[in-house]
Formats: structure tokens, sequence, C-alpha cells
């Protein structure tokens, strides 16, 4: 089939699956929802990887094709596109392949949910947007798919609109992430008013001519492209979570766990590494903002992992991974590796996704209950489960025999990162050895709070009994109320089959996609190394990322020396053994050491107390203007001086509000007839004259 | 054919119907009440539809005067009608919005029903005339009259402080009013004529342009509304009936911003640019001030109208950048603003019509009574906090891409409008949707019936369509908005057209 069908099919299938359950979910079933919805994404993901072969081996060209004109003013014009090249061929296969297992896990994850159309409406809809997102060929509909996403974001992370903890989440998301388009727009308008476009294809070529202009902006004199950058990465803090603007992440975990798997791990807060590698053209001129980039990105990686080394809600430990993986990603494209960071992008999709399916599992057979410290002992019961979250955690850990060239799919692409980040300081880039050492040593800590989930929660010994489980899945029967149960994940009464009250393992449908994603943590680094990264890589982006003629001095991969390239395995061997120690063999080191309540443990247990100073600076700062200008400004100066003093005085002409009352219109009315009256007159005697 | 004439005076046949039926029958009769309503609903749709002609026979590559009709009037005065890319939409958005009004408070008026739906057709007259008058007088009269039946609606048939915000409405465009009117006696005066396409042509002293300028800001400004001639806003929409407040929003506010457009920006070019930097502030005050003010409100009706100040202070500012993004922008926010507040506030009024309160304390937990109620109102919501795919959007983004060409400050500010937007409408919808119902007397709070669907669903479609297509609506607009730029930038020697 021609591509340009097969993408379209791929962009609107999801929609019309969307259409089809949101608007007529009540009339057709539950059932019927699920399938359209599930069936139609089914599609694109298989369509989606015909389009990945073909661009892989079968030689596809690039292309574009326009849909409809969207906005067209002046030089501004955008237009709904589909632009096909080697980075949205990667993202079309992740997205797909993410959404569409994520929708089958639903089946058995949601079964007892009463809006089961609404959540898989919510599904197709967030990944049509992504696709518009990565299929975008200029800023505007980037930022339309960008949105979209957010928007889905919102409404799935809020989608147990009844709690209260997930509306405030789904808000701090949304409000969060507008903080980031704040920065994105202005990036926007600024690109529109360096270079008179915002289509891609013909700013690209543009850049390299315009990087000494200058422009004053909010006071200061800049480079208009390092401006750009800079801004439009701000954007990209936002929607991938990055250091000042991550705070939203860990508590999206509130939404559903298959939408943390989608969203806030495999797909949408990617979305920041892909604009900025997809900007390379840009970036690559644009060192201090590939300054930025590397800072924020390291400096995330590190926060984001000391504070998952704390964490006992098992979602919670996996989100900050996922921000910690995702400042790998920048400081990647920072210092120039985005192949490097699409490669680790990809390979995380898969075993991120794996992991948050994972603890699903986990948390829906364990009766919703979320804090690891009740876990334990838990593999004799999910024996599935356990080998699929060991397989992730081996493949985030980046598992793998340096020399061989092989290991499981985090082998690779983090290599890569560590690798890119110390060539690129032997190359001169100030912050490469920085990046490096952040990368090294955050890929120990990595490895302890990813076994660390694994051990407390599948070997020890349990600590949960019968009673608890009993107490969640029949808690309606007791009529008691339980502190630990968590109101929005509905529990029937038949979840515990024949009254046995122990964990038990998930349905097919939900087995299944760990079992595909399981494949794809094993084997998607091995599988396509040598296309991201390796000797094929040229022919593989075909252009699509762009690396200044400098960066591509020492290409080649095996040139490093012998403890730089097994160091990142040592540590992550490091973290593997001590983990095992302090939750097997000595099993309750953990919570001695966090009894003990040292300044570090509650530093980074506060998560490095943002979210207070946040509510204390900005969110206080808010409410007290609003008041001010409201109580003061509105009601005491405005009003004070204007309408109610000439009103008092009016009153007090007038002698009582009586006759005031009913004379309003009549006043008004007799003013503007005067006014008429005055204006014919002097008409009339202009005509005379 | 008279065409713009019959739209302007079409709903005053209506008009003359009910006053007939109202007269033959008893005062408060139900079946004079139901048949005023449906004359009403019809003369409006009839209305829309002349005016849906109008668009489709339009020529968007002209971009001077259409469908002109020029007749002496009386005393040397002409009656002057015409549209242009500017002023087109203006009248097509009056007559989509009418029938929506009249539909709107089908149940929810219940008293002096005939006297209500003159007023509103009254209204649709003069509005419509403003937006196609070619001549000052006829601008004024339509201009200074349109207000009248609006202070009627709110004065009568408004809520318990309708008196105070009345007045407060009356002070305000009083003081603009008295000025404008001066300065337009000066230009008849000056220049021998009244024809406003002459004097579009006629090049003012710079000196004089000044004060004429002045003359005209004041009565625009306090129309837009601009902070700090805004709190007459809140009060005016808190008391108005819900229909009274969707007219307010969706086309009285417009007036201001078409003064702008139509009066400041070609006849006086040197004192528009020289007074950029007073707009530009003021407009970026009424982003931060009125949304950070909209935050902390705890009636409905009230966030929603500071909210609408904020929206326009985009506006003001898309106006005076003097580029093709800003003017494009402007206008289209005004049209999208148009739908989406008023959408708000009819969504305000579903509510209200059940429970006879905006406090937002009251609601909470809707959407398991009210799901389909629900869904449409976080459709606005988005709209209105600019999510790209409504209408909000378009204008928003243009106008901070004009503006930001003239000024970066005034659009770094501005910009931070979408996050205080999100910010006070999410808290909003929140409260009043999301949750648990906690307030018992909500427990039989019914979800829209069918005619309130039918009420929202073109106003759905409208902001979905100006999100997706916008490029349709920019057809229409573009030769007239470009000749306007051109014109503009040729009179202040700008570089960039």
């Amino acid at each position: 089939m021609d591509p340009k069908t097969l993408v379209t099919i791929i962009l609107f299938g999801p929609l019309i699956g969307a259409l089809t359950a949101g608007l007529f979910g009540r009339q057709i079933g539950d059932k019927a929802a699920m399938t359209v919805t599930t069936g139609f994404l089914m599609l694109s993901a298989v369509l989606s990887w015909v389009v990945f072969s073909q661009w892989t081996w079968g030689g596809l060209e690039p292309f574009t094709h326009v849909y409809a004109p969207f906005i067209h003013i002046g030089d501004f014009t955008s237009n709904w596109a589909f632009r096909l090249d080697g980075l949205s061929a990667v993202m079309l296969v992740v997205v797909t392949t993410v959404s569409s297992l994520v929708h089958l896990y639903s089946w058995g994850y949601m079964a007892e949910d009463p809006a089961k159309p609404r959540f898989f409406a919510y599904l197709s809809l967030f990944t049509f947007a992504m696709l518009a997102l990565i299929s975008a060929a200029d800023f505007m509909q980037l930022f339309f798919g960008w949105e979209g996403v957010g928007l889905a974001s919102y409404l799935l992370i809020g989608f147990w609109h009844h709690k209260a903890t997930a509306n405030a989440a789904s808000i701090k998301a949304f409000v969060v992430n507008r903080v980031g388009d704040f920065g994105f727009a202005l990036g926007i308008m600024t690109v529109f008013w360096a270079f008179g476009t915002i289509e891609f294809a013909t700013l690209f070529p543009m850049i390299e001519a315009g990087v000494s202009r200058t422009w004053e902006f909010a006071g200061q004199n800049w480079q208009l492209v390092e401006l750009a950058c800079v801004l439009l990465f701000v954007g990209a803090m936002g929607k991938s979570a990055q250091f000042f603007l991550h705070t939203w992440l860990p508590d999206a975990m509130e939404g559903p766990t298959p939408v943390s798997a989608l969203i806030h791990a495999a797909t949408m807060v990617t979305a920041g590494v892909y604009m900025v590698c997809l900007l390379s053209p840009m970036f690559e001129y644009a060192p201090v903002a590939k300054n930025v980039v590397t800072v924020i990105g390291a400096v995330t990686a590190l926060f984001a992992a000391t504070v998952g080394l704390t964490q006992n809600d098992i979602k919670r430990v996996i989100a900050y991974s996922t921000c910690s993986q995702l400042g790998y990603m920048f400081f990647a494209a920072g210092v120039g590796a985005y192949d490097a960071a699409m490669f680790h992008l990809f390979t995380h999709a898969f075993f991120k996704a794996l992991l948050f399916l994972g603890a699903g599992s986990v948390i829906h057979g364990m009766a919703h209950e979320q804090d690891m410290r009740r876990y334990g002992h838990l593999m004799p019961y999910m024996k599935w489960t356990f080998v699929v979250m060991t397989i992730g955690t081996i493949a985030i850990t980046g598992l793998g025999i340096p020399y061989l060239e092989w290991g499981f799919a985090g082998f690779y692409s983090k290599d890569a990162i560590i690798h890119a980040a110390y060539e690129a300081g032997g190359a001169g880039h100030p912050l490469g050895y920085f990046a490096f050492g952040v990368g090294i040593l955050v890929a120990g800590l990595t490895a302890f709070y990813s076994w660390r989930v694994a051990f407390f929660t599948f070997s020890g010994t349990a600590r949960w009994t019968s009673e608890d489980l009993q107490h969640h899945w029949h808690n309606r029967d007791h009529g008691q109320d339980d502190a630990h149960a968590h109101a929005g994940e509905s529990h029937a009464a038949d979840h515990g089959q024949g009254h046995e009250h122990k964990p038990h393992e998930s349905p097919w449908t939900m087995r299944i996609p760990l079992i595909v994603l399981a494949i794809g943590a094993v084997g998607a680094g091995f599988a396509f190394h040598h296309q991201f990264i390796g000797e094929h890589s040229a022919e593989f982006w075909r252009g699509a990322i762009y690396k200044a003629p400098v960066a591509h001095a020492a290409e080649g991969g095996h040139s490093f020396p012998v403890w730089v390239m097994v160091a990142p395995i040592v540590v992550s061997v490091l973290g593997l053994l001590v983990a095992a120690y302090m939750y097997i063999w000595r099993e309750g080191t953990g919570a001695k050491l966090a009894a003990q309540r040292g300044f570090l443990y509650l530093f980074f247990y506060n998560k490095w107390f943002f979210d207070e100073l946040y509510d204390a600076t900005i969110v206080r700062a808010a409410k007290w203007l609003g008041d001010l200008f409201w109580k003061g400004g509105d009601q005491k100066i405005i009003d004070g001086f204007g309408p109610d003093g000439v009103s008092a005085l009016s009153v007090q002409v007038g002698k009582g509000a009586g006759r005031l009352q009913s004379g309003y219109v009549y006043h008004y009315a007799f003013v503007m007839l005067l006014g008429v009256a005055g204006l014919l007159t002097f008409a009339l005697w202009a005509w005379a004259a | 054919m008279p065409l713009l004439s019959m739209i302007t005076y079409a709903p005053l046949l209506g008009l003359v119907g009910i006053l007939v039926l109202r007269l033959m029958g008893k005062p408060e009769d139900p079946a004079t009440a139901a048949g005023a309503r449906w004359i009403a609903l019809i003369t409006t749709l009839a209305t829309l539809a002349l005016s849906v002609l109008l668009v489709a026979r339009f020529n968007p590559n002209d971009p001077g005067f259409q469908f002109v009709e020029e007749v002496p009037w009386f005393a040397g005065l002409y009656y002057r009608m015409g549209v242009d890319g500017i002023s087109v939409l203006f009248v097509l958005l009056t007559a989509f919005l009418m029938p929506i009004c009249i539909a709107g408070s089908w149940k929810s008026i219940e008293t002096r029903v005939p006297e209500y739906l003159m007023a509103f057709l009254l209204l649709e007259t003069l509005v419509i005339g403003v937006f196609c008058a070619l001549d000052l007088v006829l601008f004024y009269a339509f201009f200074e009259f349109g207000l009248v039946p609006m202070f009627l609606i709110i004065g009568i048939w408004g809520g318990q402080r309708r008196v105070y915000a009345a007045f407060k409405f009356f002070l305000y465009t009083l003081l603009g009013s008295v000025l404008m009117l001066a300065a337009i006696l000066f230009m008849i005066g000056s220049t021998g004529t009244s024809s406003i396409p002459q004097l579009m042509q006629h090049h003012f002293d710079p000196d004089v342009q000044t004060w004429l300028w002045l003359a005209f800001f004041a009565s625009f400004a306090v129309k837009m509304p601009m902070w700090p001639v805004h709190t007459w806003l809140p009060d005016a929409h808190v008391e108005a009936p819900t229909a009274g407040s969707v007219f307010l929003a969706g086309i009285l506010l417009k007036m201001g911003g078409y003064g702008f457009l139509r009066f400041s920006l070609p006849m006086f070019p040197n004192a528009s640019d020289l007074f950029t930097p007073l707009i530009f502030v003021m407009s970026a005050i009424a982003v931060v001030y009125t949304s950070l003010v909209a935050f902390r409100q705890t009636d409905v009706k009230k966030l929603i109208a500071y909210s609408s100040v904020a929206h326009m202070g985009l506006v003001t500012m898309g106006i005076f950048s003097g580029n093709t993004q800003g003017e494009q922008g402007a206008i289209y926010q005004m049209l999208s603003h148009g739908v989406i507040s008023g959408a708000l506030f009819l969504c305000v009024g579903v509510i209200y019509d059940r429970m006879h309160t905006r406090e937002i304390k009251f609601y909470g937990g809707l959407v398991t009574r009210m799901p389909i109620y629900a869904a449409v109102f976080m459709l606005f919501t988005m709209g209105n906090v600019g999510l790209p795919g409504t209408s909000g959007f378009v204008g928003e983004i243009l106008t901070m891409v004009g503006v930001y060409q003239v000024s970066t400050w005034t659009a770094i500010v501005a910009t931070s409008g979408v996050i205080l937007s999100a910010v006070y409408m999410l808290t909003l919808y929140r409260a009043v949707v999301f949750g648990t119902i906690s307030n018992p007397k909500l427990e039989s709070i019914t979800d829209l019936n069918w005619r309130e669907v039918a009420i929202f669903a073109p106003l759905i479609a409208a902001t979905l369509y100006m999100g997706l297509q916008p490029n349709s609506v920019f057809d229409l607009t573009a030769a007239s908005v470009d000749q306007l730029v051109q014109t503009y930038q040729a009179a202040i020697g700008g570089a960039h057209p």
C-alpha cells in the first residue's frame, strides 16, 4: 500500500476509535467500545511496524503529506500534515506498540471499572494527539499535539474524578505543563520573528546564516538561535518533567496504572526529548542552549534517582526512575548524541512500560495496595509477573557484557549515552565529563532502587496477611472503613475467587502485553543498535538528526579506555549487590536506615522539598496577589474613587436612593437624546452654512 | 437588494409582531409568552439565514466596503451602510448568537416575556447596525442606542443588585460617550463629511489625531473593557440574566475592539502609534491582574467575567501591534471569545436555572449526575484556556506572535496568561464538576435536556470548526486586514507591513 495511505490510517484510526467510544460508548456498550479502540490501535501498531521496516530496510524516502491548511497569515504558514522521517518512524512504532499493548492490558486491569468506554476513549484520544505531535511538519501542529497529549494526560490522571488527590494531581500536571508551554510559545514566536517561518523544512536550512543575529528579549541581548532553543527547551522541561518542572510527574501516579505506563513513562514524557532531537539543526548552532540541556538533564537524572532510593510507593519509585532516565536522554542530546538519546527513548519505552505494567499486575493482585512495605514474598503467587519484572529490572539497570556487545536493551542505549558524554568531554565540551560522571553515579543508584523494588516486592518475608487482603477485597461486605483502601481503585467482592485471600496472578489480557514488552526489553537494544547508533546509523536517520561537523570527530565506539567501558556495568552490579544485601541477606536494613531519619534520608524522602517550596512561594503569592487586586485594587481603589464615589456623591445630591433607582435608564436615554439632538442641530447648521 | 438593511431591520419585524400579540393578549398570559418566543426565534433564525447569505455572497478578494447602501437621509446627512472583511463576520456572529440567546431564555424568563424578547430584537437591530454603519452619525446612533435595551435587560430582568450594576454600567459608558460625541462633532465640522470611508482617507493633523484618539479611546476602552475601567463588567454579568450575559460578553464587548479597528487605527494612525505603549501596558496589566482576580472568585459568573477582561486584554494588544498576525489574531480572538464566553455563561445558566445560586461552594460532583453537561463544560473550559484545536488557541497565539514583534516584554507578560487561565478555569471546573456530591440539594439535579443540547450544539461546532479550520475564516478577513495594516504602516512609516 502507498505509505501515505498507511500513515493516514495509522494517524486517524485511533481518533475514530476515540470518537466512537467517547460519543457512543453508552449506546454500543462496554465490550464494543473496548473492541473498537483496541482494534484500531492494533491496526495502527501493525501498520507502523510495516512503515518502520520499509523505512529501515525498504529504502522508503522521507516525505511530508499535507492534509489541509491550518493557519496561513502572511509568512505564518502551518498545515495539517504527516511528516515521515527517521525520527517519526521510530516514534510511530514506540507510540502505537505501547499504546496497543496498554489498551489490551486495560481489558484486564480496568475490568471492574464502571466507566470503561470513557477510559478507552481517552487512551485512544491520547494516542491520536501523540501521533499528531510526532508527525508535525511545523510548530503549530507540534504544539497542537503537545497540548493535546497534555489534555489527555489531565483527563486520565483525574480519571477517578471522585478522588480529591487525583483532581489535584491532574490540575498540577496541566498547570506545570502550561509553565513549560509558556516558554514553548515564546520560543515559537522567537523562531517566527527571527526566520519568518515556522515550517521545519524551510526553517532548518536558514539557521546557519542566522546564527549571528541578536535580539533584545526581557532586557537582555541574545543570539536569536540561542534564545529560541532555550525557550523551546523550557517547553521540553515541562512535558518531560525535568528539574524545576518535574513536580507533576510523581503526582500523576494518581491515574490508573496503564495510564502511567503509556503516558507517564513510555510516550508523552519523551516528547521533550523528541523535540530536542527534531530541532537538532537548531540546537547544534546554540552551544549555550546545549549546555543548559546538559546541565538540566544531568541534574534531573541525579535528583530523581536520589528521591527514588527512598520512596515506598511502588509506582512513585518507577515514576522517579522515569524522570531520571529522561535526564539521561536530555544530557545525551545536550552533548550532541541525539542518536543515543533517541535510542534510549526507544529501549526505555519497552522496559519502562514493562515495569509499570508489571507493577500494575502486582497492584492488581494485591487488592490495590501500592505500598511496598506491605509486599514481600510474592514470587510464589505471581510467577509470570516476577519473571517479567526481573527482565525489566535487568534491562533498566543495563546488564550486559561490554566487549561482547551482548546485553539487555538498557545496556546498549545507556552505555551509548555515557560513552557519548565521555567522548564529548574529550572533544572539549565543557560539560562532557560532568555529564559522564553523573551518568556513572546514577547508573549505580538506578541499579539500587530498581533491584530494591524487585527484592522488596517478590522476595523476603511476606509483610501482608491474608486478613489484609480479605479486608481490601471485602471491605464493602464488612462495612468498615479501611484506611489503606484506595477509594478510586474499585474492587469487587468477587475478586478473591473462592475466598482464599491470597495474592493472585493477573489474567491473560494483562500477561500477554507483559510478555511482548519483556521480549522488547530483552531484544530491542540487540536488534536495533546497528541502526540507531552503529554502522548503519547514517542511512537509518537519513538526515533527520543533524550533527555539526565537529561532533563527528571520533565516531566508532571501541576507542574508549577500559575503565570507561566497564564502569557502567561495575556500578550497576554494585547497586544490585547493595540492594540484595539490604533487602535479602540482611532483610530489614532498609527499614532500620529509614527509621534513623538522617538528614539525607529526609531530604531525599521529601523530594528535596520542592512541593513545599513552591507552595510557600508561588502558590501563596498568587493567592495573595489575587486577593489584593480584587479587594484592594478593584473594590477599594477603582470602585471607591470611580463609580461608588460618584454614586455616593449623587445620592447626596439626589437626596435618597429611591429617585435614583427609577432614574438611570431615563437619565441615560435623556443624555443620549440630548447628544443626538445636538449633533443634528450642528449638522443642520453646517449644512445651512 | 439592500441586503444589509434587510438583515439590520429584520428583527424589527419580529418586534412588531410580538408587540401586536402583546397588545391583543392579556399581560402575563402564557399563550402570549409562548407565541412571542416562537416569533422571536423564527425572526432571529431568519436574520441568521440572511447573514449566512451575506457571507456567502461576500467577495473575499475585495478589501473595500461591499453591499454599500447610500441614500440621502435628511438635513444633508446620508444613510450609509456597508461591510468589509473586518465587519462582515461580526454581523454573522451577532446573528448566530441571537437565536441562542432566545432559546436560552425559553424557560428561565417567566415575567414580562414579550417585553424581554422585544428588547433583545431591538438590541440585535442596533448592534448589527453598529457593524454595518458607514456614517459617523448613524454609527453613533446605533452605538449609543444599543446600550439602552441592554440596560433594560439588566435593570428589569436582572438579579438582586441589578440597580447597582446598571448604574455602574451607565456611569462608565456615559463618560466615554460624551467625549466620543464631541470628537465626532469636531470631525464632521472640520472635514465637512460624516462618511466613514471618506474619513478613513482623510489625513488628520497629528496633534488633532491625539485628541480625537483619546476621545474615541475613552468610549472604546470602557466597552472592551480595558483595565482599569473594567469593574462594571463583573457586576453587570452577575446581575444580568443568562442570555443578557451571553450577548454582553459575546457581542457588546466586541464593539470596543471593532471601534479601534474601524476608527482609531485607520483614521488616527499617528496617535495610535504614539499611544501603543499605553495600550500595551494596560493590556498586559489586564491579563495578569484580572486573571489573578478571577482565580480568587467565589461566584461562577464573576470568575468568567474577569476571565473575559483578561481575554480582551489580548485583543487590544493585538490590535495595536499593527501587523497582520496581530490584527488577524485580535479579530479571531474576538469572534472566538464571542462563542466560547457565550457558551460558558450558558453553562453557568444551566446550573443556575436548576439551583438558583452561582456560589462555587454550593456545587461539586456534578459529573456523577450530569455527565453530558460535564463534557460540554469541559470543552468550553478548554476553549477558554486556549487549548489548540479550539478556536481560543488560534486567536491567542496569533495576537501574541503579533505583539512579540513589537514588544517582547508585553508578549512575555501576555503569554503568562496561558498559565493563569489554566489555573482559574481548571480550579473552577474541579470545584463545580469533579469530586463527590456533598450537597444533598444536588442529589436530584438533572442533566441537559434536548433543548439545552440543541443550544450548545452550534456553539460546540463553531468552537471546534474555528479551532481546526481557521483558514476558512482568514480567507474572508485577509484582504481588508492587509489593506488596514498597509495603510497603517505607511502612515506611521513602519518597517514591518
